[in-house]
């Protein structure tokens, strides 16, 4: 497999308590790779630890390497602005910023100063928001508060906002749990367009959406991962006994 | 730890050995009633204090603004009570620098010690922080006046008061006729350090209270904190900080004992920081013995009292209003 | 993705600095402010300062000490203090477990908002205008109206803040378990609350036995020992005032040693506060 990120022996700490032991796992580049699990297993702490959210929480400690095409994202001398760039987070609340709806997209571009005309910042807005299925419900009010926006077309500037940077992969804590079912459908229809051009790694936490979505799949359990495989195979022939018990619903 | 109630369907004292041992549902009930009605009677308290409060600073102020109209006494420029003369400017004057020098000197500091407390101290800094703001806002102004005497006079009198007589002449704010160390600057001074644990606790609520999604949702983009806080943490915070700032005015402004001591007492229109004041409420505190001798006296006195209650209540309520939507439980 | 200067790091960088010179200059303000007192304060504080009363001549370089403004400030803030407390525990346990977010409850609160913003000199101004209307003189009785009503609101407003972070669900299972509101109050609330209550308590006695503003006109001033209610008061704020508006530096130099002495008292108090809560914090359900 091409693997964009590859994680070797990576434990993570809560203060005293252990919430992921001994992970290794490669996610493989332009798929969708699929986290599944029962609650409070540690998926999301395993994708906070792919774009360095993880020391946001106070007393998080992190042992181990998470590589991004062979580089240890963890060294010393890596920038975590930089990180985040390539790998983007899309979460699952809906966070629109304070500002306009034009201004939501172009604001990572501002940041990492991508763009040197107004134009060249107008025609990225307009394309990113093409790309996440929103331009044509906003196109005659960009100026907007972003907050006007209903939820599901939130998520979805949240989407443009992130692909505006340029990432090479995307992360999605759950990203439609918070939606009704028809953004949820349109978020999930896009991430599936989007395959070609990005590595995708999910945390879902219904067994459906996995099977919907997923390329390849990793199951976790009780902090670590039981089993990793392409989608087919792990969804058909599950080789863990626990896989088989969670795929038939027992938790 | 809470009592259940013993065999609700028995409303007699008596249990089944004849014993009264504990009260009854319908006692506990009538104590219920009976306290809240003496409850009742105690929360009037607060409210006919603060009515009553009112009316007296009102009706005891009134037979001055029969005498003289309000605009003649804000205007005026003259504080000779013996002759008739009560004119509040100098005094008013007096306090509007201060506290606004004041509050010049402690904003930024507190809101940068705010920012960096709420968005990059950890835990330990921010165990350390609390009791030492505890510690300064619990200092008696009296004891801040005397550190202004110590420290903060000598301090100008010393290094900048020659310094700006020799160089400063020419500067708008920092030329003065006879200075000495007892100033608008020191007065300054003292109500920064007075108001600041105030200021920092409570911008440091309204920033705690932007939430975390929200921060998360542009660090994933690849920002620095800074930025972080610079693009959306500030915009959202900016009307709980504005009301921080105004809560910390409405503090400074009746601030009597510290600043009186260090800031000069003349009753002059200030033109510089170097120079003396006489704010409205050292004019109350120093005069308020004698003025029983002059007529009206005691009545002006007391509408400088009303007319200081309300610039503060208005402060106090406003920001009030404003940080109850900003901040989760704020009282 | 290695580290390099873009300007946004050299931005968060000059800010950060700017936040630590703050934060140093806000943390310093308090060891200089200490320092100065006790440097200042130390060399004139002597046994009979705090054991004796001014014996004759004391504001010309005289001897005795200032017993008598210690005693009374001790006794005026400790009244005070108490009554405030009598009062306003009742009011802030009503607002929580009875009033809740009724129209009425916002009214007290409003109340307690507006007093709370009441500058000590104006606590002051209204105290000598009562005691003239009741016809009384400057005295012990007046300044511990005036310390009441000054303490009141700060005390009330502290417990209510405290109170009101009460875990909701402990309230609904006492109530669950058939309790009344009286008995939620009396018995669920304070011992949760204990030392967050002590804490308003001793906040309140700190600000009151600091405050000159509020004891200026209505307690008058002497240089007996606190004996009477009815007789004026030594007070260890306007002990200070005094004795620096000498011009006698030796005098002067012991109103740094009452400043001292003041300090240490609240100091201590503050400091006290928060062990007595933190030993407290046994009893309460986290």
């Amino acid at each position: 497999m091409d693997a964009h990120i590859q994680v070797k022996d990576l434990n993570v700490y809560y203060g005293s308590q252990q919430a992921l032991k001994g992970i290794n796992l490669e996610i493989p580049k332009k798929q969708v790779t699929v986290i599944m699990g029962p609650s409070g297993c540690g998926k999301t702490t395993l994708l906070k630890s792919f774009n360095r959210f993880l020391e946001l929480t106070d007393g998080a400690r992190i042992e181990g390497q998470v590589l991004v095409d062979g580089e240890d994202i963890y060294a010393n001398d890596i920038d975590v602005t930089e990180v985040r760039k390539r790998v983007g987070l899309l979460a699952q609340r809906p966070y629109p910023l304070p500002m306009s709806i034009y201004e939501n997209v172009a604001y990572g571009l501002h940041i990492h100063q991508m763009k040197k005309t107004n134009k060249e910042y107008k025609d990225a807005v307009r394309h990113y928001l093409e790309v996440a299925g929103l331009w044509e419900e906003v196109k005659g009010r960009l100026h907007n508060p972003a907050t006007s926006l209903s939820i599901g077309q939130q998520q979805r500037l949240c989407l443009a906002r992130g692909l505006a940077i340029e990432p090479e992969i995307i992360l999605g804590d759950e990203p439609t749990s918070a939606l009704d079912p028809i953004s949820s459908q349109h978020i999930e229809k896009k991430l599936l367009e989007l395959k070609g051009q990005y590595t995708t790694v999910i945390v879902t936490h219904t067994l459906r959406q996995a099977k919907r979505l997923g390329d390849h799949v990793i199951f976790m359990y009780l902090g670590e991962v039981v089993e990793s495989g392409p989608a087919y195979e792990v969804f058909a022939n599950p080789k863990e006994e626990r896989t088989r018990q969670y795929l038939e619903g027992l938790f | 730890m809470s009592q259940s109630s013993k065999t609700t369907t028995n409303p007699t004292k008596l249990n089944r050995e004849g014993r009264a041992d504990r009260p009854s549902l319908l006692a506990r009930r009538r104590q219920d009633q009976f306290a809240g009605r003496t409850f009742f009677i105690f929360s009037l308290i607060p409210i006919l204090l603060a009515l009553i409060i009112l009316i007296m600073l009102v009706v005891r102020s009134w037979p001055i603004f029969q005498a003289h109209s309000l605009w003649d006494m804000l205007m005026g420029q003259e504080w000779k009570p013996e002759e008739g003369l009560f004119g509040f400017m100098p005094f008013i004057a007096g306090t509007v620098w201060v506290t606004t020098a004041g509050l010049i000197l402690a904003v930024p500091p507190c809101l940068l010690t705010a920012i960096y407390l709420s968005e990059y101290a950890g835990n330990r800094l921010r165990a350390f922080m609390k009791p030492l703001l505890d510690l300064l806002a619990a200092i008696p102004p009296v004891v801040y006046g005397v550190w202004g005497i110590i420290a903060v006079v000598p301090l100008l009198q010393d290094w900048l008061v020659p310094f700006a007589k020799k160089y400063l002449q020419n500067v708008p704010l920092l030329n003065s006729q006879n200075p000495t160390g007892f100033s608008i600057l020191a007065g300054a001074i003292v109500l920064a350090v007075m108001v600041a644990p105030f200021i920092i606790s409570v911008i440091y609520e309204v920033m705690n209270n932007i939430p975390s999604g929200l921060k998360d949702a542009s660090l994933a983009l690849g920002t620095t904190r800074w930025q972080t806080i610079r693009w959306v943490v500030f915009p959202q915070a900016l009307p709980g900080i504005i009301a921080a700032i105004v809560l910390g005015a409405s503090r400074a402004l009746g601030e009597t004992i510290a600043v009186l001591m260090v800031v000069g007492n003349v009753a002059q229109v200030p033109h510089s920081l170097l120079d003396t004041a006489y704010p409205l409420p050292a004019l109350i505190a120093n005069n308020y013995g004698d003025m029983m001798s002059v007529p009206l006296y005691d009545s002006a006195l007391l509408s400088v009292a009303l007319i200081l209650l309300v610039m503060i209540l208005i402060f106090n309520i406003g920001s009030t209003l404003v940080l109850r939507r900003f901040v989760k439980d704020w009282v | 993705m290695k580290k390099c200067w873009h300007r946004r790091h050299i931005t968060e960088a000059i800010v950060k600095s700017f936040m630590l010179l703050s934060f140093g200059l806000v943390a310093g303000s308090l060891g200089l402010i200490l320092w100065a007192i006790i440097s200042r304060g130390l060399p004139s504080l002597s046994w009979e300062m705090i054991s004796q009363p001014p014996q004759g001549g004391f504001y010309m370089g005289g001897g005795g000490g200032i017993l008598n403004a210690i005693l009374g400030s001790l006794y005026m803030a400790g009244a005070g203090t108490l009554i405030a407390l009598i009062l306003g525990l009742p009011i802030a346990l009503y607002l929580e477990t009875y009033l809740g977010d009724s129209a009425w409850g916002q009214y007290v609160r409003l109340a307690l908002d507006v007093l709370w913003g009441i500058p000590s000199i104006v606590y002051g101004v209204f105290g000598f205008t009562l005691m003239l209307a009741l016809g009384m003189r400057a005295s012990m009785l007046g300044g511990i109206i005036v310390l009441t009503l000054l303490e009141l609101p700060i005390m009330t407003r502290a417990m209510d803040e405290v109170i009101r972070m009460m875990p909701q669900d402990l309230e609904q299972a006492a109530l669950a378990l058939g309790s009344t509101r009286l008995e939620v109050a009396l018995r669920v609330v304070t011992r949760q609350m204990l030392p967050g209550i002590i804490t308003a308590i001793l906040l309140a006695f700190g600000r009151g036995i600091g405050d000159a503003a509020s004891v200026l006109f209505t307690a008058g001033y002497t240089d007996r020992m606190p004996n009477s209610l009815l007789t004026p008061v030594a007070s260890l704020p306007l002990a200070i005032f005094f004795q620096l508006s000498t011009p006698f530096p030796t005098v002067r130099e012991r109103a740094y040693a009452a400043a001292l002495i003041l300090t240490v008292i609240v100091l201590a108090v503050s400091l006290g506060s928060r062990w007595i809560s933190g030993r407290l914090s046994k009893f309460i359900v986290k």
